[in-house]
């Protein structure tokens, strides 16, 4: 069997998903195949929960962020949102980026945790617009050309989320 | 011939018989057994009213092994023979213990760097993996005289910020000691579990657990009787230990300041100060100063007071440690103190003022102590382990953990590839493809590590294995795919495979630290006394034990579900039982083995089915009208 992410939690595949229906049908599949319902049965039965107990945590993962589920949405059109070949941003998105590190930069080098988390503040005011917009290219337009641009960015605004927290962990000891 | 044997459906293997399933605290400081009776998880007491049995052993002259109470009261006498805290030196080489100098032990180094270390006792060389099994068999031995049969299976408890080299160590201790290992849980999780069943509790909790050796700190949510572990942090190497050496630190000092002539300590007084220091320490959670009085053995005569103040004071960067591992937990669970709606105090060195008040301090809020801190780990095991075994009725309990480290491979110039990230939800496994570097090129060398830092050099290395067999071909055209996979113990297996050509060379890799197989049956021979019949016996009695479980649990499952296979599935399926009932009245373990095999073969398309009808029948019964497909 090879369901897609979205058939295996019994969602539509789109991008405004229930968040609580996702959880519950997770929790749902996770109590009939997590290895802990397997522990006195045979090898073949171990092996296979962990399997799909192991894909469950995937999907899980996958749809959970808004990032990826747009990325996922998209692969499931043939459309590979971030490839070695594809890899033009606008000009000012380019700007917001460069003005983001250098601001992660000086934070660190003061070692002004304060200052870092404003800017994670910043960034996800900037994620969750971009999340909007992607509710009406994907669910209502089907403009998949615009939707990849945008999920392009959040992707990266994740990867700067993720340095940000990383940095304060360098800091924070 | 001998006719296949079906019970009727529900009941064979009597379903609603009480299976015997205890939870073992394995601690640094103590260890307890617990058990769910009538519903009810309860610590099993020894025949003195015991509940806590101290992680202590000692070696007697005339080879006997003494556990516990008895073996601590003779740390002092018999120091090197003496083993406590045995807990932290678990998975660990030499290198990896910074105060050796102030441990009373025997530690022998190897040449080996990355090799386990050994503690020379008169008993022999003693491995921590052994001196803990002495704890877990008499643990054991407790709860089957308590629970008056053989016990089923066992859950072990261990920090959750153990590394897979620790939980390796936990688990080849329980195989020693005669356990089977149900699953190795994590004591901030088995705590939860407790706090939640028993409260009802719903909503987002911290565990804050500072035992003997080791400190974790787990964020969960809890929503009717599931419990998803958000985020995990600590220190595998500190606890109320290290509170214990700063004041025997401070009582140095103070015998320095008053005796000229200060000679290094012997390793009875060692202990005995170490002891001091433990006994000051709890007597300063209820008052406001403690006196230490001994002689040492040069007739030197201590008498010195330790202030609580004081106390507070130079233990102050310990309880500090603490916290930024708590705000890296908040973090990574994406949290802020708002969303907590209780934190939990687990292990017993959570009852001194100055913890409970950084507690306190950090999260704005008064930390629940309703709870014995010592017990609550014991008690959630044990009920993880009765559910584990299938005696809780209401299906309803699911613990959904995560893996505390990041796991990586080394790279280019010694940095770290992040592969599977801290924070996971386990089961988990990701998969990485690799290509040669040279034209021709058979072979390549790959190291796994875990830890969160960018350099090789700062993690730790978990394995170092060669892929070999490669198909010579142009650089770069290899595709060999890398599987990491990490189970619901926490441990990791690693598995590889080349596509290219259609030659698929498939190799399995285990852990290279730890112990060995041959290692593993040297050390349960030599601990039964045992002959190679004995050895034989004992295989043989293992493989027929499994024989008829899985003969039980295939029976079961053909009554419930052989609507879902052809026919001729369901009869390859009866035949290889009718083959293995066949092959387990006869003494050979492993053609009782190559049957369980063949029988585990033939039920893979079934299990697969079974899981599949299981899966959407949960969907759809319970959430009909959510499902628009």
């Amino acid at each position: 069997m090879s369901l897609n992410y979205f058939e295996l939690f019994g969602l539509e595949p789109i991008f405004n998903i229930e968040l609580a229906t996702l959880e519950s049908n997770f929790r749902k599949i996770q109590s009939e195949s997590h290895p802990d319902r397997f522990v006195t049965a045979s090898a073949t039965e171990k092996l296979t929960a962990m399997q799909q107990a192991t894909l469950a945590n995937e999907a899980y993962l996958c749809l959970k962020s808004p990032a990826n589920r747009a990325k996922y949405l998209l692969e499931l059109q043939g459309i590979t949102a971030i490839s070695e070949t594809n890899t033009a941003m606008p000009m000012d998105f380019l700007m917001q980026q460069m003005e983001w590190r250098e601001a992660t930069e000086d934070a660190v080098s003061a070692k002004d945790i304060g200052a870092l988390d404003n800017l994670l503040a910043e960034i996800r005011l900037e994620a969750k617009s971009l999340q909007e917009s992607l509710v009406s290219l994907l669910d209502a337009q089907k403009d998949y050309i615009t939707a990849t641009d945008a999920t392009r960015k959040l992707i990266f605004i994740d990867k700067v989320s993720e340095d940000i927290n990383r940095a304060i962990e360098q800091i924070d000891i | 011939m001998a006719l296949l044997q079906i019970s009727e459906p529900g009941m064979s293997a009597a379903p609603h018989q009480h299976k015997l399933a205890v939870g073992i605290d394995l601690g640094t400081t103590n260890s307890l057994v617990a058990t769910v009776k009538s519903g009810m998880a309860t610590v099993l007491q020894d025949e003195h009213g015991h509940a806590l049995l101290p992680s202590v052993v000692r070696y007697m002259p005339e080879g006997e092994v003494v556990v516990g109470h008895d073996a601590q009261a003779q740390q002092s006498a018999d120091p090197v023979n003496t083993i406590a805290s045995a807990k932290r030196f678990m998975g660990r080489s030499l290198k990896d213990i910074a105060d050796r100098a102030h441990i009373p032990y025997n530690f022998v180094d190897s040449a080996n760097s990355t090799k386990l270390l050994q503690i020379q006792t008169r008993a022999g060389l003693k491995t921590p993996v052994e001196i803990s099994a002495e704890i877990l068999k008499t643990l054991k031995a407790r709860a089957e005289k308590s629970l008056g049969g053989d016990l089923m299976g066992v859950v072990i408890t261990v920090p959750a910020y153990f590394d897979d080299a620790q939980r390796q160590a936990t688990k080849d201790a329980a195989r020693l000691a005669g356990l089977n290992v149900l699953r190795l849980l994590n004591e901030p999780t088995a705590a939860a579990v407790a706090y939640g069943l028993d409260n009802s509790a719903e909503g987002t909790f911290v565990i804050y657990d500072l035992g003997g050796g080791t400190f974790d700190v787990s964020i969960l949510k809890l929503t009717k009787g599931v419990f998803e572990v958000l985020a995990t942090n600590g220190d595998s190497a500190l606890g109320g230990d290290d509170f214990d050496h700063r004041i025997y630190c401070w009582v140095l000092d103070r015998i320095r300041e008053s005796t000229s002539n200060f000679n290094p300590l012997s390793e009875n007084d060692t202990r005995l100060l170490l002891t001091k220091a433990r006994q000051a320490k709890e007597w300063l959670t209820d008052n406001h100063e403690a006196q230490i009085v001994c002689r040492l053995s040069n007739g030197v005569l201590v008498d010195v007071t330790l202030s609580a103040t004081q106390f507070v004071e130079f233990t102050q960067q310990l309880v500090i440690k603490t916290l930024a591992p708590t705000r890296k937990a908040m973090r990574d669970a994406n949290l802020i103190l708002e969303d907590i709606k209780g934190v939990v105090l687990v292990g017993g060195a959570t009852r001194m003022p100055q913890v409970r008040q950084a507690v306190e301090e950090y999260f704005k809020q008064t930390p629940l102590t309703n709870l014995d801190p010592d017990k609550v780990v014991a008690l959630g095991a044990a009920i993880q382990a009765n559910a584990l075994v299938g005696n809780r009725s209401e299906d309803d309990l699911l613990l959904l953990d995560v893996t505390p480290l990041s796991l990586g491979l080394e790279t280019m110039g010694g940095l770290v590839e992040r592969i599977i990230p801290r924070n996971s939800t386990l089961p988990v496994a990701r998969a990485q493809d690799f290509t040669t570097y040279k034209d021709g090129q058979t072979a390549m060398s790959i190291q796994v590590v875990q830890g969160e830092r960018e350099l090789v050099a700062d993690c730790r290395s978990l394995a170092r294995f060669e892929l070999r067999g490669i198909p010579p071909m142009a650089a770069g055209a290899a595709r060999i795919r890398v599987t990491f996979q990490v189970d619901a113990d926490g441990l990791l297996s690693v598995s590889a495979h080349e596509q290219t050509n259609g030659v698929e060379a498939h190799v399995v890799v285990k852990p290279s630290y730890g112990l060995s197989e041959d290692e593993i049956t040297h050390m349960l021979k030599s601990s039964f006394g045992s002959a190679e019949a004995d050895k034989t016996a004992r295989m043989l009695a293992e493989a027929r034990v499994s024989a008829g479980a899985i003969i039980n649990s295939v029976t079961l499952a053909l009554a419930a579900d052989s609507h879902l296979i052809s026919d001729q599935e369901k009869q390859t399926i009866e035949t290889e039982i009718q083959n293995l009932q066949t092959v387990s009245q006869a003494v050979d373990a492993d053609a009782i083995n190559k049957a369980v095999d063949a029988l585990n073969h033939a039920t893979e398309a079934f299990a697969a089915a079974r899981m599949n009808a299981s899966v959407s029948h949960a969907l759809a019964g319970k959430n009909l009208d959510s499902i628009n497909l």
